[in-house]
Parts: structure tokens; C-alpha cells; sequence
């Protein structure tokens, strides 16, 4: 018997005033898998990851975390459970610092709340190299408006993996990303997997997910029509059947 | 269009930039020090205009009497701009945390218990700004706009014009540990410099601060990283509350009397220092120790020109020239903050 997922929606539903985001959303995300989420614009993919990272409450439903149930949820309980998400904005503040962008809504405070700035600085410095991820000489203490968009995507995936996350969601990662820029970013993805993390990867681009990803959770209208094993769909019957669910709303 | 399995290989990069430490200290600086160089402009011009008055301590000490004031002021309102909000209330909360004083000090309550009423009165106060900003989601500019009126009217609703004399308190211990003098310097000149220090290292040096900063420069992205915006702002709004009291009853002690008007005249004074000491408009950057610097600022133009042999009459005008001067000299000293 394998342990429980690491993370489990049950019958999740968000309304926005009288608009319904989605509706009756059940899905899973297991150890140490790529899952690709699919949908189109307005599907309901970015409300969805914003109530597994925290930052919108669900209307009904539940959320387990490794089969426990969660009754209180928001971003400082997922990031506890070890769940980041890089958002598609990549959530930063562009006028402060790498390291304070790292250590964003998480500050190293030691003695009542003061901050380690060097230790802050060392370990944001270390990160950044690590990561392979800056084309030009940089500080931890540079502003992030001066760094080009590949570079700010990596202090948000820096920032993900600085704390060790269990689950990586990555919401259109490589959007405006020059192409060598996106290969950074697979590269990132294949190695958290490696290491023994999972992810949630959502792109526009299908055969960025379709290569990246083990399963895929198709979303049409706020609702899941298609959950498949890669091993049982190739790319072009995956696009075929976006495509007739596009059309019908339901896959063929 | 697939994706290569090739990994692209990690850069080596030297550690960090190799700028000498001085370099950095003014890059990370430009905007207190820009300030800091138009008030020794400042005073050179008033001393060139009137060599004998300045360069006699006198004139500092008689301005140091009531600067500690804007400076206690100044501090708080860094954050609260920074955090891409306004206060205008401070006025009626100095104020009405002065009535509180002043009160309790005519029932002849002890006067540190005096201070504590004060001190409750500005908490409450500051807590009304914040809810009404993050809960019930008023504009700042409005809600605290609204809050000077009402609060003013309480005072003179309960007033009825009368002030409150605190002259028992003259040359007590307690008035001469707050507003004493050394040799003829202002003891309340250390409270504000004290003051503004922990206000520095609030805003640099803790987490209070960051989350300030954070929230100015984008608060969605503070929410998605897990920042409780609206108990950060509140907080803001709260140590604003606390700054006013003290403010308060340190005019009170100065002017050993309680006026129904205690604090009206440091509103457009205090929000000029924020903007004259180098805190842009837009949230996300601000710098106490700039915002002290535009205290001074501030503080020194009346006295200035009417030592330079001018009028009144001619305050105001340079009030204005100055203020917009050292907008000005920010605007091109900033390098690049926004696109």
C-alpha cells in the first residue's frame, strides 16, 4: 500500500460573486510525478492552483494533505507542507532586492523579529549560482527590475526551491522566456523531480507540457473532463481530444 | 517544437560585484544622502545670508525645541507611505492624545499614568485608520482625511474651546526627564533622535520593515508569498498612533498647556519632510533616516528666512521653492527606480 497522495483535492468549488471559477474539482498529485494541467483561458487552471498554494479559500470541498484533512489552509500552512508555487506574474517585488524577493513573506528573523541580512545575502548569493540561472554578473542586493525576465524567473524558482519543496507548481513558467531561457526551466523541473519532488506544470504551449509531464488533468470550464497516464496517449491524440473538447466540452 | 534533453550548463560567476564598500553604501543611500546635501546647502545659504545668527548655537537650540516633534512624526509616515498609503489624521490624533494627557493630568492622575492614557488613545486611534483602510477597504487619502475632521471636532465638541493648562507639571522631575534642557540643548531632541533610530532599525534591519516594503512595491505579490497585508498595514496605522501620542504630549509639556488646536500645524509640514527627505509617492521605497533629514529640512526655513532679513510674508513662498528644489534634486539623483 503506497502512502497517501501528497496532495488531494475533494469536490473543490470557487465562485467569484455570481461567476463559477470552478466547479466540483477532484484531482490528485502523486509522489514524485510531473502532472501537466491543461486548459484554456478562463478553464479555471489559475484559481485551482491558487487554492492549492493558499492564496484564495475554497467555497466547498476538501483538501487533504498525505490523506489528512486540512481545516484551515493558506499559503503558510502549504508552504509548510512544502508546497510552492511560482506564480505566472512570478510574484515578486521588482523594486527590492534578490534576497529580500527570496526571503519574501519568510524573513530570517532572529532576535525579536530582526533580520540576518548577512545570512540572507550568503544564502540568496549561493541560491542564485547554484542555479546556474543569471547570464551577467550579479548581487544579492540588485534590484529585480534590473534583471531581464529569464533572470527574474529564476529568483521566483530560486525562491521555490531555496525551502525545499515537496511539490513545485509552476504556473506558465516559460511565458515570455527566450528559448534557452525555457530549457532552463525544464532542466530545473527534471531535476526537483530527480531529487524526489513533484510538480504541477501548466503551459499554453501542449507539447512543452506533453514532454515535461507523466499524467495529465485536462480542465474545461472549470470542471476536469480528461485525467490520463502519458504512457496511454500520445501528444497528437492529446491535442486531438483538446480538441474535440473545445468543440463538444467533453473529450471524445 | 520539442524540448532538448540537453542540460544547459551552469554559469560560474565571480561572487558578487567588486565595488569598494563606499561605492555601496552610496548606491544603497542615494536618497538620504541627496537629502542630507540640500539641507547643508540649506543652511550654508542662511548662513551666508546671515553669518552671525548661524553660527550660533542659539538658533539650533531654539529650533531643536519643537523639531523632535516632526521628527517623532516623520518616522511612522515613511512606513505608512511606503506601504502605498497616506495618513492626514496624525494632526487630530496628536491632539486628541494631548486632550487625554492634559485631562488626566488636571485630575491630577500620576503623570506617567498620564502618558499611558495618551499612549491608549493613539493604539485606538491608529487601530480605527487601519481597519477602516484594510477591512472596510476606504481609500487612505479619505478615511484619514475624514478621521482629522472628526476627531478635531471631538476635541472641540468636548472643549468648547478652552485649553487645559499642565503648569503643575513645570520643572518636575518628569517634565525635566522629557523636555529638560543640557547646557541649553533640548533634552527631547535625544527622545526624537532615539526614537527615530529604533524607527531605522524597524524599517532596515526587521521583518516589519521588509513586509512594509513588500507590500508597497506589489501587495499581490505579497499576498501570494503568504504576507497578511491587512494586519502589516493595520500595524503601520498603529505605530502611527503611538508616534501622535508622543508627539502630543511633548507639545504639551513644551507649551505647559493643552490648546484645542495642539498638532494642526505639523500636517503639511510632516508630509513635506517625508517627500523632501527622499520617500517617493509611489510605495515600495522609503527611507526613515531621509525622512529626519526633511524634518530638518523643514524645520529650518522659517526660522532661515526670517534671519536672512526677509518678512513673514515671504515664508510661504519659500516653504514652496524649497520643497519643490528638493523634489527636483531627488528626481535626478534616483538612477533608475521605475521604467
Amino acid at each position: 500500500m503506497n502512502e497517501p497522495p501528497i496532495i488531494e483535492l475533494k469536490n473543490i468549488a470557487k465562485s467569484f460573486g455570481s461567476v463559477s471559477a470552478i466547479s466540483n474539482i477532484s484531482m490528485q498529485v502523486n509522489d514524485n510525478e510531473v502532472l501537466g494541467l491543461i486548459g484554456d483561458n478562463g478553464a479555471g487552471k489559475s484559481t485551482l492552483i491558487k487554492i492549492i498554494s493558499g492564496v484564495h479559500a475554497p467555497d466547498s470541498g476538501e483538501i487533504l494533505v498525505r490523506g489528512k484533512n486540512q481545516m484551515k489552509w493558506d499559503v503558510n500552512i502549504a508552504r509548510a507542507h512544502g508546497i510552492e508555487t511560482v506564480y505566472q506574474d512570478r510574484a515578486l517585488a521588482e523594486q527590492q532586492t534578490i534576497t529580500r524577493n527570496i526571503f519574501m513573506g519568510r524573513e530570517r528573523g532572529g532576535f525579536l523579529g530582526f533580520l540576518d541580512l548577512k545570512k540572507e545575502n550568503d544564502e540568496a548569493n549561493n541560491l542564485m549560482r547554484s542555479i546556474g540561472f543569471t547570464s551577467r554578473v550579479f548581487a544579492p542586493d540588485s534590484q529585480v527590475f534590473t534583471l531581464s525576465g529569464g533572470e527574474r524567473q529564476g529568483v521566483a524558482i530560486a525562491r521555490a526551491l531555496y525551502f525545499k519543496a515537496k511539490m513545485i507548481i509552476l504556473d506558465e513558467p516559460t511565458t515570455a522566456l527566450s528559448l534557452t531561457e525555457s530549457e532552463k526551466v525544464f532542466h530545473f523541473v527534471r531535476q526537483a523531480k530527480e531529487g524526489g519532488a513533484s510538480a504541477v506544470f501548466i503551459s499554453h504551449n501542449i507539447y512543452h507540457t506533453y514532454d515535461i509531464s507523466d499524467r495529465f488533468v485536462v480542465l474545461d470550464r472549470g470542471r476536469v473532463v480528461l485525467e490520463t497516464d502519458k504512457t496511454k496517449i500520445t501528444a497528437n491524440e492529446l491535442v486531438k481530444s483538446l480538441q474535440d473538447i473545445a468543440r463538444s466540452g467533453h473529450a471524445a | 517544437m520539442s524540448v532538448s534533453e540537453k542540460a544547459p550548463q551552469p554559469v560560474v560567476l565571480p561572487s558578487g560585484r567588486s565595488d569598494s564598500p563606499l561605492t555601496k553604501f552610496i548606491r544603497g543611500n542615494r536618497r538620504p544622502i541627496s537629502a542630507l546635501v540640500f539641507f547643508i546647502v540649506l543652511i550654508a545659504c542662511f548662513t551666508a545670508a546671515n553669518p552671525r545668527l548661524f553660527t550660533n548655537p542659539l538658533i539650533y537650540n531654539a529650533v531643536f525645541v519643537s523639531l523632535p516633534i516632526s521628527i517623532i512624526l516623520v518616522v511612522p509616515l515613511v512606513f505608512i507611505v511606503t506601504a502605498g498609503e497616506i495618513d492626514l489624521s496624525f494632526p487630530s490624533v496628536v491632539g486628541i492624545c494631548a486632550w487625554a494627557f492634559a485631562a488626566g493630568t488636571r485630575a491630577n492622575w500620576n503623570p506617567f499614568l498620564c502618558v499611558v492614557a495618551a499612549l491608549l488613545v493613539g493604539v485606538i486611534s491608529g487601530l480605527v485608520n487601519g481597519l477602516l483602510v484594510t477591512r472596510v477597504r476606504l481609500s487612505s487619502l479619505v478615511a484619514t482625511l475624514g478621521m482629522n475632521f472628526l476627531l478635531r471636532g471631538l476635541i472641540h465638541i468636548g472643549n468648547q474651546g478652552y485649553g487645559i493648562s499642565v503648569t503643575q507639571l513645570r520643572d518636575t522631575s518628569f517634565s525635566n526627564f522629557f523636555i529638560g534642557d543640557i547646557n541649553g540643548f533640548p533634552v527631547q531632541m535625544i527622545w526624537g533622535i532615539l526614537f527615530a533610530a529604533i524607527g531605522w532599525l524597524l524599517f532596515s534591519r526587521h521583518r516589519f520593515g521588509a513586509q512594509i516594503a513588500v507590500i508597497g512595491d506589489n501587495q499581490d505579490s505579497a499576498k501570494e508569498m503568504g504576507i497578511n497585508v491587512e494586519r502589516v498595514k493595520t500595524m503601520a496605522y498603529v505605530y502611527m498612533g503611538i508616534a501622535a501620542a508622543v508627539a502630543g504630549v511633548l507639545s504639551t509639556l513644551i507649551n505647559s498647556t493643552f490648546y484645542p488646536t495642539t498638532g494642526d500645524g505639523y500636517l503639511l509640514a510632516v508630509l513635506a519632510a517625508v517627500f523632501v527627505g527622499g520617500t517617493p509617492t509611489w510605495g515600495g521605497v522609503g527611507t526613515v533616516v531621509g525622512g529626519v533629514i526633511g524634518a530638518f529640512i523643514v524645520g529650518f526655513i522659517e526660522t532661515g528666512i526670517i534671519a536672512s532679513g526677509l518678512t513673514g510674508y515671504y515664508t510661504q513662498f519659500f516653504y514652496g521653492l524649497i520643497i519643490i528644489l528638493s523634489l527636483i534634486s531627488h528626481r535626478f539623483n534616483q538612477g533608475r527606480y521605475r521604467y
